[in-house]
């Protein structure tokens, strides 16, 4: 990424190319395979044999590795969906003030869901 | 290649444009390309319910009497909502969920083995359609089916 920073502002910036959005490309895909391990996780441990209640849902979120595997997935949802949500307004909202403010309330919304999930984590 | 450009006629290059709004309707798309458009919509449909999505997190987890509260929303409802709305609703989530997961396992299969040739898109496409629906609606009918529901 050094070569491509020295020229990414002023005249001489490259607006087009391979590289552009490369990182965010891969961040969403990386981030995506995370919630796919997240999500098969969270199935096998409701497939072992046991009624599903109250007890056992909790107990499998209260166990260590599904506590960090939850945070690495909620970080890894407000970064793919950042990446989603930036994309569908680019692609579908042209006056810059609204896309602007549009995607500030993406932040928003995305950061405060986090938030709110991260808090139900830290409680169990 | 020079000299048969002599011989032939000049041919008007064609002009590919955006198509206008209203010819969304009539306009009649490959397996790929639906599977590109509802992934998109999917996810757009997701981010607007994130917050049902944490709330079912948060009142599942949070204690028994919260527990009881959240099954009971969906058997009696809540918000003024009825029971069987926020079920269809949930099933409508899942399903997005579920379609989300296969269009973009599709991707990273796509991307690691560069599998971009039309037979495999389009075959791909089909599956991602139809596994997802299956699933979808093998859980949807536990959703609805099943009493005492979970």
């Amino acid at each position: 990424m050094a070569d491509t920073m020295a020229t990414s502002f002023g005249s001489r910036r490259i607006v087009v190319g391979a590289h552009y959005g490369l990182r965010d490309w891969l961040a969403q895909r990386i981030t995506s395979v995370m919630m796919a391990i997240f999500t098969v996780a969270v199935i096998a441990q409701l497939l072992t044999p046991g009624a599903l209640d109250y007890y056992k849902w909790s107990a499998m979120f209260s166990r260590q590795w599904m506590k960090v595997l939850t945070f690495v997935t909620i970080v890894s949802l407000l970064y793919h969906v950042w990446v989603g949500m930036r994309d569908i307004w680019m692609d579908y909202v042209k006056p810059v003030s609204v896309r602007l403010a549009l995607q500030v309330a993406t932040i928003a919304w995305l950061v405060g869901c986090a938030g709110w999930a991260i808090q139900v984590l830290w409680r169990l | 290649m020079v000299t048969s450009l002599k011989e032939q006629p000049l041919k008007r290059q064609t002009v590919y444009r955006n198509i206008h709004i209203t010819q969304i309707a009539s306009y009649r798309l490959p397996p790929a390309g639906w599977v590109s458009i509802l992934h998109r919509v999917s996810g757009a449909a997701m981010f607007l319910f994130l917050p049902f999505a944490i709330w079912m997190f948060d009142s599942s987890l949070g204690s028994e009497g919260s527990y009881e509260q959240f099954v009971d929303v969906f058997r009696n409802g809540a918000f003024g909502l009825p029971g069987w709305f926020i079920r269809l609703a949930t099933f409508g989530l899942l399903w997005a969920y579920l379609f989300h997961f296969c269009a973009g396992l599709r991707h990273l299969w796509m991307d690691a083995t560069h599998s971009v040739g039309l037979q495999f898109g389009r075959i791909s496409a089909v599956v991602v359609m139809a596994l997802s629906t299956i699933v979808a609606f093998a859980l949807g009918a536990k959703l609805f089916l099943s009493s005492p529901l979970f």
